[in-house]
This record gives C-alpha cells, structure tokens and sequence, in this order.
C-alpha cells in the first residue's frame, strides 16, 4: 500500500478536476484575448471559473481575484509592488511580519530589506502561533503593511486573521494574509473579516500547480508585478491559462462546497492517527487540536532523527515531510521549528504528517501500524535510549559543536 | 548553476548503495556492557559525541584487550540521520582488529570512502560529508579516554574544514601561491568549505574557532602588507616605478628638496606635487607652481625642463611632469 501524508507539500490533481481541463488544451485553444471565436469561446468557461472562485471565498463582487503562476507570485506582488507604492513613491518605509511564513515572504523581506525597509518579524508562543496583540505594538506611523499567514504549513495552527484584521483596519494600515494552507482546508470567508489581499495557491487543494491568484479586497491600488498586455484588466500581464484556471475553478468549488462535513471526516482520520501516535512514548505533538487545520500533524518522536524518520516511513511507502536540519539542502534548521522554540530537539525530531480528502480509513491504520514500528527500529539504534552509559569522562558537552 | 543543476538532486538518491544498506540493516549497532567485556578479561571504553539537540549523537563501544591494546570489538549506537547511522556502522567495521593507536589514525575520509560503491563515486551529497566528522571526533575521544590524554592531543595541526580535513597551514600556503582572492576559488583548490559550508563563516551548521573567511581576510592582508614592505624596500634601491604612491611622492619630495626647491625660492616662488599617476608609458607627476612661479614665462619652459629632467635623472626616465 502507498499511503501520501505529506498533503501541505501537494495534493493530488482530483480527477475531476483533470476533467473539466481537458477540453481546454487541445478543442478550445485559443487565446481568450482574440477577438475570433476560438478566442471566445473560453470565456464561459473563464467566467464560471471566475465564480467558482468568488463564490468560494465569499468575495464581494467589488473584489478582484487575480489568477497568478502561484501563491509565491502573489506573495512578492503583493511586498514588491507595496514597496514600491508606498516606499519608494510614499512616506513609509516599515512592514510587520511573522518568524513563521512561508520562504516566498521571508527571502522578499530580506530582499525588501537589502532595499532599506525595516521589517519586524513577530515572534510566536509555544503553540506556534502569533498573537494578535503583538501585532499592535509592533504597528507605527511609518507601517505600509502587515503580513500574517492564515494557517501554518509546518504545524497546521490557524492564525487569529479576523482580529489581526480589525487591528490593521483600525489602525490603517494594510493587511495581507498568505492563505495557502487555509484555503480548501478551512472555510474562508472574506467579507466577515477584513483583510486587503490574499495569497492563495490551487495546487494545495487538489487543483493543478502552476495557478494561483491574489485576493486585492475593493480593487484597491497594487502596482502590478508583471508588466505587458491588458490581461486581467492589466493587473497581471501573460496569456490567461485557460485550462489551469478552468481547473482552480473547479477545485476551489469541489473543496469548499459542504466543506465543515468534509473537514470533519478528514479531522476524525487525522485525530485517530494522532491518539496512535500520542500512545508511543516520549512523542510531543505541537498545538492544539482544535485550532489547527484539520489534516496537520506535526509530532516530535524522542531519540528519533526526522530524516531517519522520513527515511523509514519511505521504505514502507508513506510520504511524510520533516523539518529536520538534516534533510535540508543547507542543513539549516527550519526556520518555524526554532521559532516554536519548545525544545531545540523539534527542530531535529519534528515530522509532518498531512491528510487529504482522499486519505482512507485503512491507510490511517496502514499508517499507524509503519509509524510505530520505524520508530521501534530506530529508537533500538538511538544512542538517546542507550543503557551502557559513558566511560568517566566520556560524556558528551551538550552540543559542543553545533548551535542549538 | 547551469542545465545540471536545473533541477536539485535528490539527497537520498546521491546516498551510496552502501550507506542505504547500512541504514537499513546496521551491521554492528548495539551495545556492550560492563560486565560481558570483564567477563573475557578486557576493557571497555564508551564514548559519546554530540547531544540530540544538535541534531546528531553517536555513542561508541570499544572492548580492549589490555595485553596488546586491539581492539577486539566494537559496537555503536546513533540519533542522526541515514548517514549518520552508516557513518557509524562503517567506523566500528574500521576500528575492529586495529590497536588503540592504529585506530584513532581513521578519519572521516576514511570513513566516506569505506562507504563508497566505487572509489570514484562519493558516498553522501557533499551537505553530509559531515557525519563522518561525527565518527572522527568519538573515536579520538575514545581513544583518549583508553590513554588517558586529551582528545586534541591527536591532532597535529589545526583542521578548519573537517570535512575535507583541510589544515589551516594548506589553505594559507595555498590562498599564497595562488593568489585567491574568494572563497570559491579556495574550494575549488582545497575543497574547503565545499561539504557541510560551517568552516566558510559564522552562522552555519557548526560553530568554528576558525572560518575561511577570517583567513582569506587575514592571508590577503599579509600579502599585501609583504608588498608593501617590498615596494618599500625597492625604494631604497631606487626602482621607483614599483613603489607605492605614497613613497613615490616622498622620494619626488625628497628630490624637489635636495635639487629644485632653492632655485625657486630664491626668484619668490615654490611648487608643490599634487599627484602621481602611472600609465602603461609615463609616470605623470602634476604639480603645482605657488608665489612668483605662478605665471611666470619660465614656469612652462625653461624652469618645467629643469625640474623633469632632474626627476628623470633621479628616479625615473619615464617621468613627465605637468604643471596644473
């Protein structure tokens, strides 16, 4: 059995999905910017698409929802172009971050940052989630705007988007959130709360990759980040891509229509497979259940090392994911586990454990049964449950060479 | 970067086909006890490197036989990663048989390429070079424990890329001879700072005492000091074109001073040098008349011949002098 739990990294294309994209490649191919019939006769398709989406999100029809390659599109459109609007053409020079977001905001901070902006990037508290409150010290006169993922990739926990929100609209300041692991995953409404642009990305809810779309709440100001045709009323130049949008369309709808009935099946899968897990000894699971993302694990397993973990796991067909230091390219640790900063050993024990609407009931059990006995075999390996102790003098200094 | 690096290799396929069977079935995991080593008259010794907070830890087992100091078995155990866990593996294989003072020769690059399928093929992507540091250091410190010394007391020189195992006296005399001037050309000549990237400079996967780039900093710095002290020294042998501005300006100076300036002083004038500059043909020496100079005829004829032609014959016969 092959069992895919590693669901914050990708999804599955639901076939469905792969369906209603079909005729779009090779029967109606023209560019919907023609003026001919081939380029025309998309633009239903494109339109109910369009709706699907509003619809999805509750969107006002005031709103613009802007397709993009991706979520890290719309994510340095939205830093590059407010630094551009409000910094380099206005009297701002500030931006509020967390320690947690995705990389496509953190480098662009770093890269704003290299261009003179001062950013603040908030800390978290131990359940890996920043609280609304220290968004407001944070916020000055000198503030253009406040970034704060919606839901985390790494721990699954929900992010207070709603007060955060209500902050930055009383203080005037804009707000955007980066709701790749939310959307599809929990309802999002836009028009109960407020917040000025949203990143979001198809591929995290069964649609195909290479489409995404930015949110920008009252067609508000945003100089565009691609310059060229008139596509999408300018505001992102490049030929529409019909199929792939045809295909979020489809997915957003397939997602969220009765979305808390299938949140619930995906959440007791998920709870079944965590109380497995949390009957192993000596395992920490981060965050609280009931504010996290229904399909996110992320446990910590004492004595056993992430990628060993993962490395387990593999033979026995599961993907997982790991934010082990030791499985990065660069042997960096990730960046939310020491934000977390529970213990320094969830940065090298932590594994992500990722469901889907898909995940079965008996590849929770297949699951279950592969995640305890990897952890049986290489704790039997782990020096960390070692009997034999150290000759006199043989101890190790507790990281004597690394940092922690 | 280029087409071979369009797309990054996947860590777990550049592991050896040796590393993915020791990670899968380690051949000497385990422990050793007090007891079962006395019971056959030897010695144990164990050792630990490293802390689960760091990410990686190896606990190393050596039965000794005191008549003759070999080491008669050996065992391990490891919180790390897939490497780790073969590194390990590999270096109990390696320590097995050998005496206490054969075994703490093995380094790390003997245990890499213990791990290789061929031996032109590494074992590990080079980001994990640096587990098998991990088994270096336990062994070293092992066998300190057996002698009773320090474990830095096997080290003979400074290491500072201990992956590569590249000394700090290589990289000097090599960032010397070569003229290196970044960190990627001492990589491409030393492999240095080419595995695990700790020893390039503060911040990465280890903290170091030393960093490559302190000592490029360092040795570049010395370099130029040492030519200074040349062009210096070529001064006083009077091969002006070799030395720096400012000894240039000095020795024009002392030249204007010796053979020049009274002559001027004397009509109610005086000059002062403004700059040097060489091109490939000239030394260009600009100069500026002061007092009664200024705006004298002479002071563009008879009087500018006088002064380069003194220079010329003293210094350099590739001197022009141009009054401004």
């Amino acid at each position: 059995m092959q069992v895919y739990l590693d669901n914050n990294a990708t999804t599955m294309v639901d076939p469905l999905v792969v369906e209603a994209m079909l005729p779009y490649f090779s029967e109606q191919y023209g560019n919907p910017n023609s003026l001919h019939k081939f380029g025309t006769s998309s633009h239903p398709a494109l339109a109910k698409a369009i709706d699907q989406v509003y619809t999805a999100l509750n969107a006002s029809d005031n709103d613009d929802i802007v397709f993009t390659s991706c979520a890290t599109e719309s994510n340095n459109w939205v830093l590059q172009s407010i630094f551009v609007d409000m910094v380099l053409n206005g009297d701002k020079n500030h931006m509020v971050t967390t320690e947690v977001e995705h990389p496509s905001i953190l480098a662009t901070c770093r890269f704003l940052e290299e261009q003179g902006v001062k950013i603040t990037y908030l800390p978290v508290n131990d359940q890996g989630v920043v609280e609304a409150h220290t968004v407001r010290s944070f916020i000055t006169d000198k503030t253009a705007l406040v970034s704060v993922m919606w839901a985390s990739n790494e721990t699954g926990m929900i992010f207070p988007i709603k007060e955060i929100g209500e902050i930055c609209k009383e203080k005037g300041v804009l707000f955007h959130s980066d709701g790749v692991q939310a959307i599809g995953k929990i309802p999002v409404d836009l028009q109960s709360l407020h917040v000025d642009f949203v990143s979001m990305s198809a591929h995290k809810f069964h649609g195909p990759k290479g489409i995404g779309a930015l949110y920008i709440r009252n067609s508000q100001k945003l100089t565009p980040l691609l310059h060229g045709g008139e596509h999408m009323g300018g505001r992102r130049s490049g030929t529409l891509n019909v199929p792939y949008i045809v295909g979020m369309g489809k997915a957003i709808e397939l997602a969220t229509t009765n979305i808390e009935e299938t949140a619930a099946k995906i959440r007791k899968k998920r709870d079944r497979l965590e109380d497995a897990i949390m009957q192993i000894s000596d395992t920490m699971i981060v965050g609280n259940r009931e504010n996290r993302t229904p399909n996110t694990i992320l446990v910590s397993v004492k004595g056993v090392e992430g990628e060993s973990m993962l490395w387990d796991l593999n033979k026995g067909e599961i993907g997982a994911s790991t934010g082990s230091a030791c499985a990065s390219e660069e042997l960096e640790a990730n960046t939310a586990m020491l934000a977390i900063g529970a213990d320094n050993e969830l940065a090298h024990t932590g594994i992500r454990l990722s469901l889907s609407r898909f995940t079965t009931d008996a590849e929770i059990d297949y699951a279950i049964s592969h995640f305890q006995n990897a952890v049986k075999r290489l704790r039997s390996i782990s020096s960390s449950y070692a009997t034999q102790q150290p000759t006199k003098g043989g101890e190790a200094k507790d990281c004597e060479l690394h940092h922690p | 970067m280029a087409k071979a690096d369009m797309l990054g290799e996947s860590l777990w396929d550049a592991y050896s086909n040796k590393v993915t069977t020791l990670m899968n079935n380690p051949q000497h995991q385990g422990e050793i006890s007090e007891a079962e080593a006395e019971s056959r008259g030897n010695q144990l010794i164990v050792a630990d490197f490293g802390a689960e907070s760091c990410g990686d830890a190896v606990r190393l087992y050596w039965e000794i036989d005191p008549s003759n100091d070999v080491i008669v078995d050996s065992k391990f155990k490891s919180f790390g990663c897939g490497t780790a866990i073969a590194s390990s593996d590999i270096m109990t294989e390696l320590c097995i048989g050998k005496t206490v003072d054969e075994a703490v020769k093995i380094t790390n690059i003997d245990v890499e390429f213990a791990l290789r399928d061929d031996p032109d093929t590494p074992a590990v992507p080079p980001q994990k070079m640096h587990c098998s540091v991990m088994a270096y250091d336990v062994i070293k410190k092992a066998a300190g424990l057996y002698k009773g010394v320090d474990a830095e007391s096997f080290e003979e020189e400074i290491i500072v890329c201990e992956c590569a195992r590249v000394s700090l006296s290589t990289l000097r005399e090599v960032i010397r001879l070569n003229d290196l001037t970044t960190i990627e050309q001492i990589t491409d000549y030393t492999k240095a700072g080419g595995f695990c990237k700790s020893c390039i400079r503060p911040g990465g996967h280890e903290e170091r005492e030393w960093y490559l780039v302190d000592i490029l900093r360092d040795t570049r710095k010395e370099m130029d000091e040492e030519k200074m002290k040349a062009a210096a020294d070529a001064g006083a042998t009077g091969d002006f074109a070799n030395m720096t501005l400012v000894q240039q300006i000095k020795a024009v100076d002392a030249v204007i001073d010796e053979s020049v300036r009274q002559f001027l002083i004397m009509d109610g004038g005086d000059m002062e040098v403004i700059d040097i500059k060489k091109s490939d043909e000239y030394i260009d020496i600009y100069i500026r008349y002061l007092g009664a100079c200024n705006g004298c005829a002479s002071s563009a004829t008879g009087t500018l011949y006088a002064i380069e032609s003194t220079l010329k014959e003293k210094l350099s016969k590739n001197i022009r002098v141009l009054p401004i």
